[in-house]
């Protein structure tokens, strides 16, 4: 496997937990705090500490020092990696449902042609 | 994020090893069954269109199995087989699924058609697999190779614009 495969796999792992999705869809509208990130939940800033380590661990967060905050920061470019991966596959499939689509318009004109003609010919 | 009215949708449920695809047809229910229970035509789509899908036993009724083959210019690429652990005509289809390249790897596919105004069908597919991990390879690599070649069609049309 590929480091940029191993660092999905992280992601998706992290993402596994309902705690973790919520401090990333706080941090998708800007960087917070762990106190911040806390606040909306009912758990200690230990436990939350701990979240956000398993966060920075997937490369799904990171955080700087700045004067005595060390604010969360979501690493956006890891979470695009994450939505091109399902993308690419939901476009798989869309690719092969258009085959279906003109396989399926195909059996319509058929069977129009057949109901017209020769009702009940064995195929 | 706005969809044109057939586009797929994927969901991969963070806390499920699942994979839940909804799209929309412009045929009724009985017609889309047909094309996913006749060998014949489920050959016609399944695969890319560089990829021949040989059809090697198909017995589409509850209880029943099948198995197929994809070839490139006759190179032998790969081979799946599975059940039809049910049958219900136009309403719903649960197959299993195996690659034989991990002939320990299974997964359920169960499939409901959804009939829409208009002679539209919605049809939803929901695949369970044994872990997550091995969710997310297969949304990460592709479970079947028409998958991963649809990618590079697809990147190759891509780095086209």
């Amino acid at each position: 496997m590929t480091a940029p495969d191993e660092q999905l796999n992280r992601a998706f792992a992290a993402l596994a937990d309902p705690t973790r999705r919520s401090i990333v869809a706080r941090l998708t509208r800007g960087d917070a705090t762990v106190g911040e990130l806390a606040e909306p939940h009912d758990m200690t800033i230990q436990a939350i500490s701990k979240h956000v380590r398993v966060l920075e661990e997937s490369g799904l967060v990171s955080r700087r020092r700045e004067a005595q905050r060390r604010p969360c920061h979501l690493e956006a470019e890891v979470l695009d990696l994450m939505i091109g991966w399902i993308e690419r596959y939901r476009r798989a499939a869309e690719e092969r449902f258009r085959r279906l689509d003109a396989v399926l318009e195909q059996m319509a004109t058929t069977e129009n042609g057949v109901a017209q003609e020769q009702k009940g010919a064995a195929s | 994020m706005t969809l044109a009215k057939h586009e797929t949708q994927i969901e991969a449920n963070p806390d499920l090893p699942t994979i839940e695809i909804t799209r929309e047809f412009d045929a009724p229910p009985d017609r889309v069954f047909r094309a996913w229970t006749d060998p014949d035509l489920f050959a016609r789509w399944i695969g890319p269109r560089s990829v021949e899908t040989q059809i090697e036993h198909w017995d589409a009724r509850t209880g029943g199995s099948w198995r197929y083959s994809n070839t490139r210019n006759g190179e032998p690429l790969a081979s799946f087989y599975g059940s039809f652990h049910e049958v219900r005509p136009n309403e719903r289809l649960v197959q299993t699924f195996t690659w034989e390249g991990a002939p320990d790897g299974v997964s359920l596919e169960i499939m409901t058609l959804e009939e829409l105004e208009g002679g539209r069908t919605r049809l939803r597919s929901l695949s369970v697999v044994e872990s997550m991990e091995v969710r997310d390879a297969i949304l990460q690599s592709g479970m079947e190779v028409g998958v991963i070649e649809g990618y590079e069609k697809l990147d190759e049309l891509l780095a086209q614009d």
